[in-house]
């Protein structure tokens, strides 16, 4: 099974991809873009695959039966880096080191690639750090770079990379990944990737996970429940309340592993006051883990306030009189009572209310539950 | 039962006021300014019987060994030595071990003053040190007004004013937030005039001058009070209040509010399903009957961008919050 197979609903991508990992010198760097869940890291990581690939016949680059194929499917290999960040940015001294890294020949195969998963989260500072070493990389070295749309990256990063867009798969290629590569029944497949809009990842959790379907369901819900000022903040505060539970429930246990972990190696001792030459690591750590917590918050509400955007898409759809396929077709019923309530002109500054809290919350530093209590006294 | 170190601890304690030289005086506790009182305190008392002293400061961080017992030692003049140390609360550990040889072999002549800001660094040298009997100055920072107004009461007596108890709880309501500020305000008035002191005088130096926090702001604004919450939004941005801190509290009062404003039942039951206190409930209830539903909306979206503008959105965050207090300040008045 070739490493391209996985790519469901590019065929114009995988087209370009096979070309250049079969070119004898592809080129230095790559911007691939895409909508979250078309794929973007996972296209990057199979072009890898196709880099490094041992087979000798071009044609069959990116074979996926080599060693340098498995081990760069599994992150493992040894001259792939991968860069992706659990925090809200990537940092200058992260940047710096991989600028270093850069300059190594590769150990192994053919080239050394610098995988960057999140280049829409390198700040200015940072993204300047790397634009020599992507201008002019060692003649081993190719950079591929992954962000949601060209806007997100420096103009002077995007002009030196050759750009990759990947599109919205189709719901059907999405239900048949799911299919096919993890076994779900056909039915829920197809509805499962609607409800998620074709993004892939959030396609198989709410595939597979009862509970993540239950609570999208939930949020999607909340404009239905929403008859005043009073149930709007009530609403706002249970939502918040609700990305913090989550995010601490899923860190939670990861953090103390990982303090443990440190104080082993750190050699602490195991009972009384910990030395001041370990505390400032400590709370390294912990400062560490809580940028972390913050990014989990503030991507369950990023997750949160898109479900509820595909409310309103399907009710302005049925107040154009264009509702053949809905996002949210188990509400069909709730959403016609809802859309003939109300004007598209409503429904559109709803969406704008929606969107702008989103921006909001995930670019800059606001306080979510103000943010989020502002969207929903919009929304009455 | 207390413990004999701490009984001891308690026995020889003074105030920093009347504390008097002795071979060795340990001034502690986290208030800084009240701590160099107490020092110079000593260094001029000490002066009046020494007219030749000599004065050496020391650090206890960056402190080489054997620097304690070169100082202490005597000089060819015999004058009098007085030796201050500050920093014991970052002390190092050679400070640690020369300061407690010191304690067994206290020079002639010498005082020695120890500064400890506070923390457990060195406990042992300070335990050391109360146990041998030592003057101990605790400089606990003044938190309660009736303290305040003591301190300003005793700076006119040592002073040589009188002033009025009226004029204490002015003065210390207007500079009463840091307490080298009110020293200097008490210096100031005691220098300046020639009667005792009374409100008049105290509302002539700093009238007007009130120290509002951001929730006082806040009250005001959400009772509708426009001109008195502008007025201290003024005094506490110009008393050091950040722009954000402000708009959390304006947010948090709208908050109450909206969340109670359609609500029925007791004041009991509501507390109970927003988590609050009854009679924040009550309190809310009566701000609550100022406000229509529109007003709210308006309000929580205004303050939402206020709270995007004071983080960066805008240039100017005093004149984003100071647009959202306007704001919430008329619609409550409106509704």
């Amino acid at each position: 099974m070739s490493v391209w197979e996985d790519l469901s609903g590019q065929a114009p991508v995988v087209e370009q991809l096979r070309a250049a990992a079969a070119a004898p010198v592809p080129n230095h760097a790559w911007l691939f873009t895409g909508p979250p869940g078309s794929g973007r890291s996972n296209a990057a990581r199979a072009f890898a695959a196709g880099l490094l690939c041992e087979q000798d016949r071009l044609e069959d680059r990116g074979c996926g039966r080599c060693h340098a194929c498995h081990t760069v499917m599994a992150r493992t290999h040894a001259d792939v880096t991968f860069v992706a960040t659990e925090k809200s940015i990537i940092t200058i001294q992260e940047a710096r080191e991989l600028v270093t890294k850069a300059q190594d020949k590769p150990s192994s195969g053919r080239w050394r690639v610098v995988i960057v998963e999140d280049a829409d989260r390198m700040p200015e500072r940072t993204t300047n750090v790397l634009l020599k070493a992507i201008e002019e990389p060692p003649t081993r070295t190719i950079w591929l770079l992954c962000a949601p749309s060209p806007a997100d990256v420096l103009v002077t990063i995007r002009s030196r990379c050759r750009a990759v867009s990947l599109r919205v798969p189709p719901v059907e290629d999405v239900a048949d990944l799911l299919v096919r590569r993890d076994g779900i029944d056909p039915e829920l497949a197809r509805a499962a990737a609607r409800a998620a809009q074709s993004h892939v990842g959030v396609a198989r959790r709410l595939a597979q996970d009862e509970e993540s379907r239950r609570r999208r369901d939930r949020i999607v819900r909340l404009p239905l429940g929403l008859d005043g000022v009073s149930a709007a903040m009530v609403a706002a505060a249970n939502l918040v309340e609700l990305a913090t539970a989550e995010a601490a429930s899923s860190n939670e246990q990861r953090d103390a592993e990982e303090r443990e972990m440190l104080l082993r190696s750190l050699g602490a001792p195991e009972k009384g006051p910990l030395p001041p030459s370990m505390r400032s690591q400590i709370r390294g750590l912990e400062e560490d883990q809580k940028r972390r917590a913050k990014r989990s918050v503030t991507d369950y509400l990023d997750r949160a306030l898109t479900d509820l955007l595909s409310f309103y898409r399907d009710v302005l759809m049925i107040q154009l009189g264009n509702a053949v396929e809905l996002v949210n077709e188990p509400l069909r019923e709730d959403l016609s009572r809802y859309a003939g309530s109300g004007r598209p002109e409503t429904t559109l500054a709803r969406m704008d209310a929606v969107n702008s809290t989103r921006k909001r919350v995930t670019t800059t530093n606001v306080a979510p539950l103000l943010a989020v209590e502002a969207m929903t006294v919009s929304l009455l | 039962m207390t413990p004999p170190k701490q009984a001891a601890a308690r026995a020889n304690a003074v105030s920093w006021r009347d504390v008097d030289p002795a071979p060795v005086v340990l001034v502690s506790g986290p208030e800084e300014y009240l701590a160099i009182r107490a020092m110079d305190t000593v260094r001029a008392k000490l002066r009046v019987s020494h007219p030749d002293l000599e004065v050496t400061k020391l650090d206890a961080g960056s402190y080489t060994a054997g620097q304690l017992a070169m100082t202490a030692s005597p000089s060819l003049f015999g004058e009098g030595k007085l030796i201050e140390v500050s920093g014991l609360a970052a002390m190092n550990d050679d400070f640690l071990t020369d300061g407690l040889a010191y304690l067994n072999d206290v020079a002639e002549d010498v005082v020695l003053v120890l500064h400890h800001g506070g923390g457990v660094r060195g406990k042992k040298l300070l335990d050391a040190v109360k146990a041998a009997g030592a003057p101990v100055v605790d400089c606990q920072p003044l938190k309660k007004d009736a303290d305040k107004a003591a301190f300003v009461s005793g700076e006119f007596r040592a002073g040589g004013r009188r002033i009025e108890g009226a004029a204490v709880q002015a003065l210390v309501a207007a500079v009463g937030a840091n307490l080298s500020e009110l020293a200097a305000a008490c210096r100031q008035l005691i220098e300046d005039s020639t009667t005792a002191v009374t409100t008049d005088t105290v509302e002539k130096y700093y009238g007007g001058r009130v120290e509002a926090t951001a929730f006082r702001v806040a009250d005001a604004a959400v009772g509708g009070q426009g001109p008195l919450a502008l007025s201290m939004l003024r005094h506490a941005l110009a008393t050091g209040v950040d722009p954000v801190p402000l708009v959390a509290a304006l947010a948090m009062k709208v908050r109450t509010v909206a969340k109670v404003a359609g609500a029925r039942g007791s004041s009991a039951q509501i507390a109970k399903e927003f988590g609050m206190q009854p009679w924040q409930v009550d309190q809310a209830r009566r701000d609550a009957n100022r406000w229509t539903e529109e007003a709210l909306v308006r309000c929580v979206r205004i303050l939402a961008e206020a709270d995007a503008q004071v983080k960066g959105e805008a240039r100017d965050p005093v004149y984003a919050v100071e647009r959202a207090v306007t704001a919430v300040a008329l619609a409550a008045r409106r509704g």
